[in-house]
């Protein structure tokens, strides 16, 4: 079991903080081509089919510095999105039919201007999903009415809960972190979240604790929902199983442990075609902190930009993206393993 | 340093099939079908299968059914106490022979 460190590899500069590092590495592997799976799927080139799902990432900045974290966020992590930027995410929200915005970072909630901007998508009428890490609501009094909020604008609070047990949560997410995650759970709980007939949907997302890939999301989902139920009485709605993918800290955390070929031969052994046709990508669309366009959360933080005109909000043509080739590399292969995966859970 | 166990060979395990096709077919067909969700769930037949390999002591099997098991959503504690069972067991079957020692101890002692 590797050390947690309290720093991004930015913070280290750690060579794996720089995405270039990580792509030279995904690619020198001896593997079979990401695109050549989807050849024989007859998926490629990957075509988006409309954008559905503005998943927006409201910044880097985050109270946590969890082991497997995609977008190496962190306290020490400061961009952020301001609220000109936001304002073009309204702007170009209008512009389109998507029907869900789905917020996350970092931990969004550490943006001065989270509330305003979850204010303004509320007229909008539509679904709001916030990535909510839990322990924010109580790291600070400032956070405690998250809840309250919330429920106040009926948004969809999806949470990283990687075990019913502290030694693997803490061992991914921090020490602490699961007694801090319990007692959230109870808040959003006591404020009807999760809680049956009340419509306020609290949903959980397990991603595993080290180099294997996900169980069977009903299964698991039963299991999380008993061992919650019987030791802390705590109701949730929905388990998301996700597949942690191989680029920033938990690529590193596969090099350090010796464990990167054995975990991207398991992923290309398990490439699912059904999967594939599934990816979230094809009608999700992701924009960062800065405002510039990427086909989903790992693609921005790999800095590879959407191939279309308009890759920022300020030149947003939905037509364009509509119609786009998405950008696929060795990543992709945690998306299509087994049974799918993706920011709902399995998707095959 | 050549040794017996190889880890990289678990990977070639389906190659056996390669020396005589059919019986190798035939007995994956059946090993597929074994860990399947029945009667009993996947999850517990992982758990019944890292018992056994510690109980015929194949290093292969131990590899292959920890993946299994945590892949199946199955923790430390609940592995260790399946690895327990086999343990429980293997001690067992060793001392319960000590009635057949003491029944012949008895047999040949005045």
């Amino acid at each position: 079991m590797s050390v947690l460190t309290h720093k991004s590899l930015a913070a280290q500069s750690h060579a794996l903080s720089e995405t270039d590092k990580q792509l030279k590495l995904l690619q020198e592997a001896e593997l079979t081509p990401f695109q050549q799976k989807l050849k024989e799927s007859a998926l490629f080139p990957l075509k988006a089919i409309n954008v559905d799902v503005f998943q927006i990432n409201m910044g880097k900045m985050c109270n946590q510095v969890c082991k497997h974290c995609h977008v190496d966020a962190g306290p020490d992590r400061k961009e952020i999105m301001t609220r000109d930027t936001m304002q073009l995410c309204l702007d170009a929200i209008d512009k389109t039919n998507c029907s869900t915005v789905d917020l996350t970072g970092g931990a969004p909630e550490m943006n001065p201007d989270f509330r305003w901007f979850v204010e303004q998508l509320s007229e909008k009428g539509k679904k709001i999903i916030v990535r909510c890490n839990l322990t924010i609501i109580v790291a600070n009094k400032k956070y405690n009415d998250l809840p309250e909020f919330y429920k106040k604008h009926k948004i969809e609070v999806v949470s990283s809960l990687p075990y019913f047990t502290s030694v693997k949560t803490d061992a991914q997410r921090g020490d602490g972190v699961f007694d801090q995650s319990i007692r959230a759970l109870k808040m959003l709980n006591e404020v009807g979240y999760g809680m049956e007939g009340s419509g306020l949907t609290l949903d959980l997302v397990y991603n595993p604790s080290g180099a294997f890939l996900p169980p069977e999301q009903s299964a698991l989902e039963a299991d999380f929902k008993k061992k919650l139920k019987d030791r802390f009485n705590i109701d949730f709605n929905s388990l998301y199983a996700i597949t942690n993918l191989p680029i920033s800290r938990y690529l590193e955390y596969l090099v350090a442990s010796d464990n990167y070929m054995g975990y991207m031969e398991k992923l290309v052994n398990a490439y699912n075609p059904m999967a594939a046709e599934n990816v979230m990508c094809r009608s999700t669309i992701s924009i960062g902190w800065d405002g510039y366009i990427y086909d989903c959360d790992f693609n921005q933080m790999l800095d590879l930009k959407v191939a279309t005109k308009g890759q920022h909000l300020a030149d947003f043509d939905l037509d364009s993206l509509n119609n786009r080739t998405i950008i696929v590399n060795q990543h992709c292969y945690g998306c299509t393993a087994g049974a799918g995966s993706s920011c709902g859970g399995t998707t095959a | 340093m050549s040794t017996y166990y190889n880890s990289e060979d678990l990977k070639k395990f389906g190659k056996i099939s390669e020396f005589q096709p059919e019986l190798g077919e035939k007995f994956f067909e059946y090993y597929n079908s074994v860990f399947k969700e029945g009667a009993l769930t996947a999850r517990e037949k992982s758990l019944i299968a890292l018992a056994v390999s510690h109980a015929v002591q194949c290093p292969y099997c131990i590899d292959a059914y920890t993946v299994s098991s945590m892949e199946k959503g199955c923790d430390e504690e609940q592995m260790m106490e399946a690895v327990h069972v086999a343990g429980a067991i293997k001690g067992g079957s060793a001392l319960v022979h000590g009635v057949q020692m003491m029944n012949k101890y008895k047999e040949l002692s005045m």
